[in-house]
């Protein structure tokens, strides 16, 4: 065989022999329930997000009259997000972008302390799978439970526990699609308006969508959603390095694993004997339902439930806990050759991460701070570039637009300079004494003007650049734009 | 070995690989789940019940409508009358409001203008250029010289009943043909047409009798181009004086107006388009060039 070296375990079964199944069914996962350390803060980062995500949108926040009084609030209707003391413009859409740099950023730093911390105890689909898993086991009970009313017959009451259980996941699916439109209106309006059945066909249309999408993924679909269908295992395992912490098995101290009889005799007679009794509670409480002791795998989300599984059983049998724990596969053989630990947080890649996460921070809190609430924006006439007016001189239209990002009536002056300008004109405002052109911009909103510059045809170059200063007559801000004065 | 097999189990995942190996790499052949076969059935279902709904299948001289008879064209139609429906109260208040109250209304003024500018692309352009900007014979609409006036209701007037044109409320006159129907003699004309360039001060060809040109121009010209030569909208007669030439300022291009005449013709819009399209044209065209005093 020439490729044996390559593959050298090869079975070689008969053509005849069925080529295995060509699709594989979900295998049914039953967690079980679990106390300790990791549980108790999977619960409290539950009861935090999820407090976030249903609540945050009835958070009322002042803005005076000319603008909505939501904390949080995307408004397509008039191309507006509000996000507590910040106004976006749909042109400002970059602070969007430089938000999802840092979301990145922070996702790789944590894969860098600690794996896949973002998957374990943070990532939506993980959150909602954990609520409907506990509501599961609150209802239909275990998996024992399970098979004992199967084997018992109690067909009614497995049937009404069902329904129970499926009624209950409708209505936090449900209340999920709600509390996601309310962050696109008027929140405690639009409660309103649901309950009386006044709001648009849209609101309801998402709610829809959203339930199906929860009751689906979180009551259904659940660990595939993070094995076939997620691309961040695969990303994460391409970014991350061995100081990584992981979710790990120790088998330095848990193999060779045996029942406690055996392991005892073994460690009686001097020999070597692991820590791990085989009890399989490790794979019982897995919501993906791997076996850690197989080491890192893409199907593990590293919750850190195994952890608190093999902890109770060490607690049990008087065994040190912590045979699974956040470690790196490093470490387990440094330990197994007798050399020492390194356990390395601050490395390279963290302080690389970090100080982009920092740099991109002070970048946006920069522009965030120096931003302009006032926008002018100049676009020439293409056709005709210029005309010449009937005294010989040459006349040049711009099209301005204005934008007020004050929650306030402004008025503005425009001035030009950069050519002798014989005549500044503007239609959609008027021109003051001063040969100014005057402009009111209503109160978070833009302005559109055609501004038209005349001067004498005599020594004008091709084209020549101009400066258009836009001055608030009350507040002194001012904006500028430049353009060209276009001449035969 | 006796027979090469093709499946092959892969020792470290135990999974059969498809039996195709490249450089020593072989393709693990891992079943799909069993999710994805349902959804692949479901876009099948969907489809077929496509079919059933909407237009799909071609026959020998039509097609099959789907039980919603849904079709491209309806749908927009109902988007053009939903279009309608949105603009109807500032079509409305276009409608029923004056040239000058829009015009001091700045959304209804930004509406017009708007308006305005996409009618103008449809009817105008061809000959205004897309900008107004105008090209020989066909007015620059973005200066300030007007053959027929540049006040809003005269601008609505040049629109709605056009120059020359078929309407009875067209503007009329024209340029007569002086030398192709022996009115005047091609020396006569040379002379005149040297005067007419003085006038908004180009040169003169050398030997020009001015004197003559004044005389022949004081007799056949200022009835409609004005004493000197500053032109009449009433009649639609150019300025010539000034720096603005709908046709050309060098001296041939002025012959051949004297010689053949000129007479360009501006259409009549009413009837063509509805008043609201004409008030909003009218607002479009005077916003070209600002505020048009003459």
């Amino acid at each position: 065989m020439a490729d044996a070296p390559l593959a050298p375990n090869l079975a070689t079964p008969s053509p005849d022999e069925d080529e295995g199944p060509l699709y594989i069914a979900r295998k049914a996962i039953y967690p079980q329930a679990v106390k300790g350390h990791f549980r108790t803060i999977k619960w409290i980062v539950l009861a935090v997000t999820l407090g976030i995500y249903y609540f945050l949108p009835f958070i009322r926040w002042d803005r005076g009259p000319n603008a909505p009084g939501q904390a949080i609030l995307v408004d397509f209707t008039n191309n507006r997000f509000y996000f507590f003391f910040i106004e976006i413009w749909p042109q400002e859409v970059y602070y969007l972008t430089g938000l999802l740099i840092l979301a990145s950023l922070a996702l790789f730093l944590m894969n860098a302390v600690a794996g896949r911390l973002w998957c374990g105890y943070l990532c939506p689909q993980t959150v909602w799978t954990d609520l409907f898993y506990s509501i599961e086991r609150l209802i239909e009970g275990e998996k024992r439970d399970r098979i004992r009313r199967e084997k018992e017959g109690r067909k009614l009451e497995i049937f009404s526990l069902r329904l129970l259980k499926h009624a209950i996941w409708l209505l936090i699916a449900w209340w999920t699609g709600g509390a996601w439109v309310l962050y696109f209106a008027d929140a405690p309006t639009l409660v309103k308006e649901l309950a009386t059945f006044q709001a648009p066909m849209i609101a309801y249309i998402w709610i829809g969508i959203l339930t199906f999408t929860t009751y689906t993924f979180a009551g259904f679909m659940r660990e595939q959603v993070c094995t076939y269908m997620c691309p961040w295992p695969r990303i994460q395992a391409a970014l991350t390095d061995e100081y990584a912490l992981n979710v790990t098995y120790r088998y330095d101290r848990g193999e060779p694993r045996g029942s406690m009889k055996k392991n005892q005799a073994l460690r009686d007679a001097g020999l070597p004997a692991g820590d791990c009794v085989d009890c399989n509670q490790c794979v019982a409480v897995c919501p993906t339902g791997v076996d850690i002791r197989q080491g890192l795998q893409l199907d593990c989300i590293q919750c850190g439930l195994c952890i608190d599984a093999c902890d109770n059983v060490m607690a049990k049998i008087g065994r040190p806990t912590r045979l699974i724990a956040y470690d790196t596969e490093m470490n387990v053989r440094a330990r197994m050759e007798g050399r020492p630990e390194v356990r390395r947080i601050v490395r390279p890649r963290t302080l690389l991460y970090l100080g982009l996460i920092a740099l991109v921070g002070a970048v946006m809190a920069g522009a965030l701070g120096l931003r302009e609430r006032l926008d002018l924006s100049v676009l020439h006439d293409r056709n005709p570039m210029f005309v010449r007016l009937s005294d010989g001189s040459i006349r040049n239209a711009y099209t301005i637009r204005v934008g007020n990002k004050h929650l306030d009536d402004r008025r503005f002056a425009l001035t030009v300079t950069g050519v002798d300008v014989a005549k500044l004109d503007i239609v959609g405002g008027e021109i003051d004494a001063q040969g100014r052109a005057i402009l009111v911009v209503k109160p978070d909103q833009t302005l559109e003007a055609r501004v038209l510059v005349s001067a004498s045809a005599d020594g004008l170059a091709s084209s020549t650049n101009l400066l258009f200063t836009l001055t608030d007559l009350a507040g002194g801000e001012t904006a500028h734009a430049s353009d060209h004065f276009k001449a035969p | 070995m006796a027979h090469e097999t093709k499946e092959q189990v892969d020792a470290v995942t135990g999974v059969t690989t498809t039996g195709h190996s490249w450089d020593g790499i072989s393709e693990l052949n891992n079943p799909l789940p069993r999710w994805w076969l349902w959804s692949f059935y479901l876009t099948i279902l969907w489809s077929i019940g496509y079919w059933v709904v909407y237009p799909a299948w071609p026959l020998a001289t039509s097609y099959t409508r789907g039980l919603f008879n849904w079709q491209s064209r309806e749908a927009i139609v109902a988007d053009l009358d939903d279009l309608k429906a949105q603009r109807a109260s500032m079509t409305a208040q276009l409608a029923r409001s004056s040239l000058d109250a829009i015009k001091q209304t700045p959304e209804l003024f930004a509406f017009a203008r708007a308006q305005g500018k996409a009618a103008f692309g449809d009817n105008c352009a061809p000959c205004h250029g897309a900008g107004g900007g105008g090209a020989k014979s066909y007015p620059n609409l973005n200066d300030d010289d007007w053959l027929w006036g540049g006040s809003l209701a005269q601008i609505e007037q040049t629109i709605r009943y056009g120059a020359r044109s078929t309407s009875d409320k067209g503007h009329q006159g024209s340029m007569p043909a002086f030398g192709r129907d022996g009115m005047l003699k091609r020396s006569e004309l040379s002379n005149v047409a040297d005067y007419v360039r003085s006038l908004s001060g180009l040169a003169t060809e050398k030997g020009a009798d001015l004197a003559a040109g004044a005389k022949i121009f004081a007799d056949n010209c200022a009835a409609c181009h004005g004493d000197k030569g500053q032109g009449s909208q009433d009649l639609g007669a150019p300025n010539l004086s000034d720096k603005i030439w709908l046709f050309g300022s060098d001296k041939a291009t002025i012959m051949e107006g004297l010689w053949n005449g000129r007479g360009g013709v501006m259409p009549a819009w009413e009837g063509r388009l509805d008043d609201t399209t004409i008030k909003a044209l009218t607002l479009y065209v005077h916003s070209l060039g600002g505020d048009q005093r003459r």
